[in-house]
């Protein structure tokens, strides 16, 4: 009898390194990364794009790793939460959910990283949300457009607050650096 | 053994005599740069080798008995490795320090959703795959399902003094029902669990609050000696109950690595979380409180349902905080546990408090509104002296400058009257709630060393996000004056010294104290080597001062100083009634056209003993408060009324409150000594933020727009229902 799902091969590039892979095909992103490459920084906490935990970037854009089948993502540039930065050299980002106490049990805190990171991006180049007063124009960053943005990763501990805080103060920092 | 210091007398307070100036402090987590880079490793991300996986299968009927396991839809499937069911498989999770194995129902099925079968293979997916496929076929029995109407009913009654009387004397009286839905913990991290073993001992990592009560769980459920179990669990992504006992998914990978030769994992999915993990029972309250025309109450009535399976011992404590927060000499309590077939029901972040203080703190606002009183004066004209039942003194209660001061800071004095105030479409007001829940110690040991000038902390306890790295490292460091970076604290092995665990508000005050006892009979080897009294020691960054002579701990303790600590509650838990307070305010804004409830401002003004770490604190008063939040709001468990099946089985059903959800929320923590609970002074507050909190909120929408919900959450439907009522 044949075997119902052969192996597929896929390449990746994750955190600027090529790495192809025999997979399933029903192996989602999220689990190439976690299981097949042991990136275990990106996590699972629903498998159904209900909670955010799973977001990297795909190409410079965030999505939810476990709602995308890893052979879909021939030749994607891959960015993980150990693309970011490391214990010893931690992003900005990483830093400021420290500081910010922006995190718990730090389950979710990854997917929370990744979506700060990728919102600074998606205000510098204009997006709107569904709380904008404009859709054309900038959208003004303020903390209710932030937490509009931030709402697909949840976070139980509920270090909201924190997070939105480290959020803003690396937003700041930018603004300040760039001024 | 480790020697068990017993509470039995005050204690001197020795964290305002040392130096170090790290205690109380709002350091940041040790353990904080792993976590933001995605480096902490939780139960599922630590691979074996060899390891294969598991997927559980779940009962589709809710009461009865399998009869057949028919797996013939996994013929040719590849990589399937076995279906594994065994008589030693478990009902449901442990309740918390149940400390023996959960019942174990072999083929008898007692709800929809229970684990029956696990379906092994070499990879997630073909294990999915098989578990889909796999068809369990059963004898059906009928099951009552419903906490209303069914006629199995547990009834625990309790009075003090003439209730009925009361309210016939009684100048303004309430009486009032409340109801509030079933809850889930939705810690973010799924259950999981990895078990391999070698000859006859059996490890697992797992992602678990109270390894020291886990471990003997695991043991008995395999019918195993504890001695040949160990149990990891160095990072566990949330808890809030839900990993307070051995899970099924524990059990069924021990038992499949057992027979399979090979490291198991078993990592439920968030749909089998709200299926087979412990849920809070909904409640259905009666509030009667009967009062004075000052507001000051004669009595309270609280009596309620809530449900469970047969054979659980656990009961949502409902009126758990009635008992103490409020004065009235004749009280009256009747609870009910109806036993029904669903999901289990344990412990859930503030169990009692976190629903019976909604019922009330909603009947306490209900009280001020009839006689004519501010919600803040009424609380305050209701202290009790003593604690109103046990007639103790409270050991330490600054439950009135919470209130004072959190009135002041919010701008209180500004709330307007009900239904006054309209932004647009928006009804705006004010609310506000008591805060209070219980402090207990629970045996607790650990062991230190200090060599040279660097110290290591051991003990089985967990951080489950709750800031025990943090914390013990801080009550290390300050005690053996050291800086933060000389002292390492390793967590969650329970071939460590056993732990309190993380549940119940414990750990700090237990855990915590077995640290600072062990840490203190180092100070003391230190003052003997500088040949000084105790007190006369002064240890700060590294060195060690008595008088004129200075020592540097690098000489002192050239050699290793090893030591245990332990402690366990004594007379101090039975002589004085300890409990932390608080006091909630929130602003909210209800849309006068779509029935929505938008949480404006929130404060939280709490009372917990010494803090030891003061922005881990308040990350867990400002998590409580979401938590009192969504339980307002939009948290709902909702069971299929032909099954008692969870529908609401996942993140996008049960709703967790989001980003958007929550406002910038302000908490204030007021010093306190609480001498009675432990050396530390310090109470437990991981649960007081919640208790109350919902409550500050429905209160708020009825000072908003009239509207008074008594059914929680107070979704849209409701609203705009009551707003229809009113003519508004």
């Amino acid at each position: 009898m044949a075997e119902r799902n052969p192996p597929q091969s896929v390449t990746l590039n994750v955190n600027g390194t090529s790495e192809t892979l025999e997979v399933d095909t029903r192996v989602t992103l999220l689990d190439a990364l976690r299981d097949h490459l042991n990136l275990t920084g990106t996590k699972k906490g629903c498998d159904h794009g209900q909670c955010g935990a799973c977001t990297v970037m795909v190409n410079g854009r965030r999505i939810n790793s476990c709602l995308t089948l890893a052979v879909m993502h021939e030749g994607d540039e891959i960015t993980t939460i150990e693309g970011i930065g490391t214990p010893e050299a931690p992003s900005d980002m990483q830093r400021a959910f420290v500081t910010c106490d922006g995190f718990q049990c730090g389950y979710c805190t990854p997917g929370q990283v990744m979506s700060g990171t990728a919102v600074l991006e998606e205000f510098r180049q204009g997006w709107p949300s569904h709380v904008s007063k404009d859709l054309t124009g900038n959208a003004d960053f303020n903390d209710e457009e932030l937490a509009e943005r931030m709402s697909g990763n949840l976070c139980r501990c509920s270090a909201y607050p924190g997070i939105r805080q480290a959020i803003t103060s690396v937003a700041t920092k930018t603004k300040e650096a760039a001024e | 053994m480790t020697d068990m210091f017993r509470m039995d007398k005050p204690q001197p307070r020795l964290f305002d005599e040392t130096v170090q100036g790290v205690i109380g402090k709002p350091l940041d987590r040790p353990e904080g740069l792993l976590k933001v880079t995605g480096r902490a490793p939780y139960a599922a991300e630590v691979p074996e080798a060899n390891m294969v996986h598991g997927v559980l299968v779940r009962s589709t009927i809710t009461r009865g008995r399998l009869t057949g396991i028919d797996k013939s839809a996994l013929e040719g499937l590849s990589g399937i490795l076995g279906v594994i069911r065994s008589p030693e498989f478990v009902r449901n999770s442990a309740q918390g320090m149940a400390n023996e194995a959960p019942i174990q129902p072999e083929d008898h099925v007692a709800y929809f959703g229970q684990p029956m079968a696990l379906v092994v293979a070499e990879t997630f997916e073909a294990a999915r795959d098989g578990a889909h496929r796999l068809r369990l076929s059963y004898e059906t029995e009928h099951a009552e399902i419903d906490p209303t109407t069914t006629s199995e009913i547990d009834t625990k009654p309790d009075s003090f003094g003439d209730l009925d009387s009361a309210m016939a004397q009684a100048d303004v009286t309430i009486d009032q029902k409340y109801s509030t839905p079933g809850q889930v913990s939705a810690a973010m991290e799924p259950h999981a669990s990895i078990a391999w073993w070698e000859g006859d001992n059996v490890t697992l990592r797992g992602s678990y609050q109270m390894l020291r009560f886990n471990r003997n769980e695991l043991a008995d459920s395999l019918g195993i000696d504890p001695e040949n179990v160990r149990i990891l669990s160095p990072y566990v992504g949330g808890g809030f109950g839900s990993k307070l006992g051995i899970g099924s998914e524990a059990v069924a990978a021990a038992i499949a690595a057992r027979e399979l030769g090979r490291p198991v994992r078993v990592v439920m999915s968030r749909q089998h979380v709200f299926d087979m993990v412990l849920r809070r029972s909904e409640t259905h309250q009666r509030l009667r409180l009967a009062a004075k025309a000052d507001g000051t109450l004669l009595g309270i009535g609280h009596e309620d349902r809530v449900s469970n399976l047969p054979g659980e011992e656990f009961s949502e404590p409902t009126a758990m905080a009635t008992h103490f927060m409020y004065g009235g000499e004749n009280r009256l309590y009747n609870h009910e546990i109806a036993r029904i077939h669903r999901t289990p029901s344990g412990s859930v972040r503030a169990p009692g408090e976190a629903v019976g203080m909604l019922a009330l703190e909603s009947a306490m606002d209900e009280l001020a509104e009839v006689a004519g009183i501010d919600p803040v004066e009424l609380r305050l004209r209701n202290l009790p002296e003593k604690h109103p039942e046990k007639g103790v003194p409270f050991s330490s209660r600054r439950f009135e400058d919470c209130l004072r001061e959190g009135a002041k800071e919010f701008g209180w004095e500004n709330r307007t009257p009900t239904a006054s105030r309209r932004e647009g479409d928006w009804f705006i007001g004010c609310g506000m709630s008591g805060a209070g829940r219980a402090n207990m110690l629970v045996p607790s040991e650990a062991r230190v060393t200090l060599e040279g000038d660097r110290a290591i902390v051991e003990t089985d306890m967990t951080d489950i996000g709750t800031g025990s790295y943090a914390i013990l490292t801080q009550i290390a460091a300050e005690l053996l004056g050291l800086p933060m970076d000389r002292v390492e604290t390793r967590l969650g092995d329970t071939r460590f010294p056993g732990a309190s665990g993380s549940g119940g508000s414990v750990g700090a005050g237990s855990s915590g104290s077995s640290v600072f006892l062990a840490a203190k009979k180092i100070r003391a080897r230190l003052a003997e080597a500088m040949g000084c009294a105790e007190e006369d020691l002064t240890l700060q960054d590294g060195i060690a001062r008595s008088g004129n002579i200075q020592k540097p701990l690098s000489e002192l303790a050239a050699t290793a100083m090893t030591e245990e600590g332990g402690i366990k509650p004594g007379a101090m838990g039975k002589e004085f009634f300890q409990a932390g307070f608080g006091a909630h305010f929130v602003e909210i804004g209800v849309n006068a056209i779509t029935g929505e409830a938008r949480v404006r401002r929130m404060l939280g003004v709490f009372s917990a003993g010494r803090i030891l770490n003061e922005k881990t604190a308040t990350s867990q008063c400002i998590g409580g408060m979401v938590w009192g939040l969504g339980a307002a709001l939009t948290e709902e468990l909702q069971h299929d009324p032909r099954t008692g099946g969870i529908v609401s089985r996942d993140l996008a059903n049960y709703h967790v409150a989001s980003h958007a959800d929550v406002p910038m929320i302000d908490v204030r923590l007021l010093p306190e000594r609480d001498d009675q609970a432990n050396p530390m002074q310090a109470k437990g507050i991981g649960e007081l933020g919640i208790s109350g909190a919902g409550a500050a909120v429905t209160n708020a929408i009825y000072n908003a727009c009239g509207v008074r919900i008594r059914d929680f959450p107070a979704t849209p439907d409701k609203i705009i229902a009551g707003l229809e009522a009113l003519g508004r």
